[in-house]
């Protein structure tokens, strides 16, 4: 027997695709709106190991009795293709879409930002909150809450702005996403 | 409560019933006309439809587990769905360890759990667990049923999403109110199904043309085939001879595909993997052409997964898009059932007229592996050798009716490597889970499809321990089931592990107070016997098959004999162990390999 197999040993778990990079992901799935759904996502996601970097889900047609779950996640091409296969997998799925990088895919995400500053603070905040399209929604003596949305990465610009300012906390509500055009998911 | 004789089919749609008898006649609609199971307070009012139900027969089994085991017996022999009825909690959770095994395996099962009342549901209620929570993963499917109304539909809906596309278990849970409450019933094919399921099995002809183009232009070609054969069908086992003998390739299988092609024919190679045989490895490792067909690269069957046959190009169909990729990168996949792409195959391949001899040096290399006899073993005149015993087992059933089911570990394997089936639906085994106490009650769900047939439990002294309480079931229905004890007084495939890989520390594995398994046989009102002698074993076996009996053959193997050949853990199939080289076997596992299960 050759020393080289033992210095180089591999599981028989090892799936061979290490020399991938991971990715983001944007998943948009379609599932019937029913008791336990959101808990055969999440429980497929945990179960096989899968990161949740967000998730949305909220009815989207009543009448047909539909929920949209917008869920963002992280993976190599490989892991991604499995996660779609097995989303679509699940008997209470009608439809998944890997709607990362589609040219047409819109996504938007919206933030509530408690910011505490006095003085000059607080006007460094209204102007940087005015180039974010930001609204002030409440705001008392020491503090603001802003709500801005939009692209993920313009929120964690926003936020990172604001964190010298006096950054409290941030809510959000997760990616959603959309394509563009007349056509449905 | 009414006995309720089948109405005509204009006038079922607006016949009112209870919960309970909904689902009783749902089972009848839906063709079952037996099932396993034990009753409990949250499904009484079912019990109470079924004593008013002749069409159906109750197995009544002595733990829940045993019932599922019996209703995947039953499933994998007959080719229909198994079905199950337990009471909430204990009764759900006892079920849960055959659920996933069904859910590993592919098998179809129907599972109704009673539920406390939906007014007691979450207040930690006597008898009350989550079950839809439980078995969430661990199911194809599965539903609470809140409102009567819906009951019907979910019934017949349960029944084509277990059957169809990748077969699995599907449980409903039915809470007590819900079982009392009346509703109109509707019958398969009135109700209106609750989603949108819809499994692909048509074949895209694009991927045919490119695999059977890859096909006749191989030179080493192979087929590696699953359970999925055996799920599509016996028309699908009959197609895949054909197919065999159309591109005169070679065909191995996975332990859960054995008798989908015929082990006497000079194609079959055995079983590939862990212990499968020298030539089936060898060959699926140096092959240019892999037909993988209903198998799902099980790390059992591929070994050291970047040194598993490098030179291939794969071809992989399967009817479960997440099988497909999911471990060996697929060259051309194919989405489809088993049946209908390699019926497409065939079509696309008749034309091409493949002359056998064009595969005349793969099948040369192919022999000189085969000469190795892998299978071999040394020979002894005063104990009796586990393969002897499958062996003789296998010799003195030729010709008979038999189906073979199995438990978990040494004795699974030598049955396997040493029993050798033509046909499919013979063989039943857990081989996903891998649970120890499958292979008893499972054994008597096919003698009570199969009445009439000899079916043998081979088991191992530890596994047999887990179910053995289903004797008493056996007994009680009738059920002449056989069970072939390989007792080597350990926990054989532990034992085995512990002297390859941990240093002969035997920690644990030694099955300390044995009973008698004569007498314990006795005790249920089975026949019990003993073989310790190789002289005696034949008229043991003849025995055990003729009485009309459960018997329980108690077989004295050897006891620390190993099962070989071997992939041992983190090696390529090219690296296998044979049994001659058992003495130092020590020293060529690295100590990668020892941190693999």
């Amino acid at each position: 027997m050759s020393d080289q197999r033992d210095e180089a040993p591999a599981s028989a778990y090892d799936m061979g695709h290490a020399e991938e990079a991971e990715d983001l992901a944007t998943f948009a799935v379609l599932v019937d709106n029913e008791p336990g759904v959101l808990h055969r996502v999440v429980g497929l996601f945990a179960a096989r190991g899968y990161n949740i970097e967000s998730l949305t889900v909220a009815e989207t047609d009543r009448k047909a009795r539909t929920s949209r779950i917008t869920i963002v996640t992280r993976g190599t091409p490989h892991v991604l293709a499995q996660i779609e296969a097995q989303l679509e997998k699940m008997v209470s799925t009608r439809h998944v879409q890997n709607v990362t990088r589609d040219p047409n895919g819109l996504e938007r995400e919206l933030a509530l930002v408690k910011v505490r500053g006095t003085g000059d603070d607080r006007t460094e905040a209204r102007a940087l909150a005015d180039i974010f399209r930001a609204r002030v929604i409440d705001t008392n003596s020491e503090s603001f809450i802003f709500e801005v949305s939009g692209a993920p990465s313009k929120i964690d610009k926003f936020v990172d702005l604001m964190r010298p300012i006096g950054l409290v906390e941030v809510s959000r509500t997760g990616v959603l996403s959309i394509e563009r055009g007349e056509l449905k998911l | 409560m009414t006995v309720h004789p089948t109405p005509p089919a204009d006038q079922a749609a607006t016949e009112i019933l209870t919960g309970a008898q909904i689902v009783v006649r749902a089972l009848v609609d839906q063709g079952v006309t037996d099932l396993f199971g034990y009753p409990g307070g949250a499904v009484l009012p079912i019990y109470d439809a079924l004593f008013h139900e002749p069409r159906l027969r109750h197995i009544l089994v002595r733990h829940e587990q045993g019932a599922t085991h019996a209703a995947e017996g039953y499933a994998r022999s007959t080719g229909k769905v198994g079905v199950v009825l337990v009471t909430s909690g204990p009764g759900a959770t006892n079920a849960v360890t055959g659920i996933v095994d069904a859910l590993m395996d592919s098998i179809p099962l129907v599972v109704i759990t009673g539920q406390v009342p939906t007014h007691l549901i979450g207040t930690d209620a006597f008898q009350e667990c989550d079950t839809v929570g439980i078995t969430r993963s661990c199911t194809k499917h599965n539903y609470l049923v809140k409102d009567v109304a819906d009951l019907p539909r979910v019934m017949h809906e349960a029944f084509r999403i277990a059957a169809t596309g990748r077969p699995g278990p599907v449980v409903i849970d039915v809470p007590k109110d819900v079982q009392f409450a009346s509703a109109p019933y509707q019958g398969p094919d009135e109700a209106p199904p609750l989603h949108d399921y819809r499994p692909k099995t048509a074949p895209d002809p694009r991927a045919i043309a490119e695999a059977a183009a890859l096909i006749a232009a191989a030179k080493r070609p192979i087929f590696y085939t699953g359970g999925g054969v055996i799920n599509a069908g016996r028309g699908a086992s009959a197609t895949l001879r054909e197919l065999a003998k159309l591109t005169g390739a070679p065909v191995t299988s996975t332990l859960m595909g054995l008798g989908a092609f015929p082990a006497d024919d000079p194609a079959w190679l055995g079983m590939v993997g862990m212990h499968g045989t020298f030539e089936a490895n060898n060959a699926l490792h140096d092959c240019d052409v892999m037909v993988a067909i209903g198998a799902r690269f099980d790390d059992r069957v591929t070994g050291r997964l970047d040194a598993f046959s490098p030179g291939s190009k794969k071809i992989h169909i399967d009817i479960d898009p997440s099988s497909i990729g999911k471990v060996v990168r697929a060259d051309v996949p194919i989405l489809a059932d088993a049946g209908h792409a390699m019926a497409a195959l065939v079509q696309a391949l008749k034309p091409e007229r493949l002359r056998a001899e064009r595969l005349q040096p793969w099948w040369e290399r192919i022999e000189t592996w085969r000469a190795r006899k892998c299978l071999a073993y040394r020979r002894s005149t005063d104990i009796i050798k586990p393969q002897y015993a499958i062996e003789r087992l296998f010799a003195l059933t030729r010709g008979r009716d038999v189906y073979i089911t199995t438990e978990v570990g040494q004795h699974q394997m030598w049955a396997a490597q040493h029993f050798h089936f033509n046909e499919p639906h013979r063989w039943m085994t857990s081989g996903g889970l891998g649970t120890m106490g499958y292979g008893l009650p499972a054994a008597v769900g096919v003698q009570a499809a199969h009445p009439k047939s000899l079916v043998i439990d081979i088991a191992g002294d530890a596994s047999v321990q887990m179910t053995i309480q289903e004797l008493s079931t056996a007994i009680q229905h009738d059920l002449p089931i056989k069970v072939f004890i390989l007792n080597n007084e350990w926990m054989g495939m532990v034992r085995q592990w512990q002297q390859l890989l941990h240093g002969e520390r035997y920690s644990h594995s030694y099955s300390a107070s044995l009973p008698d398994f004569v007498k314990l046989a006795e005790a249920y009102g089975a026949m019990g016997l003993r073989a310790s002698h190789p002289d005696e074993l034949d008229g043991l076996i003849e025995e055990m098959i003729d009485t009309p009996l459960p018997v329980v053959l108690d077989c004295r193997v050897e006891r620390t004999e190993n099962c070989f050949p071997m992939i041992p853990s983190g090696r390529a199939h090219n690296d296998m162990l044979l049994g001659e080289d058992a003495s130092d076997l020590g020293a060529v596992i690295g100590e990668a390999g020892r941190r693999l299960v």
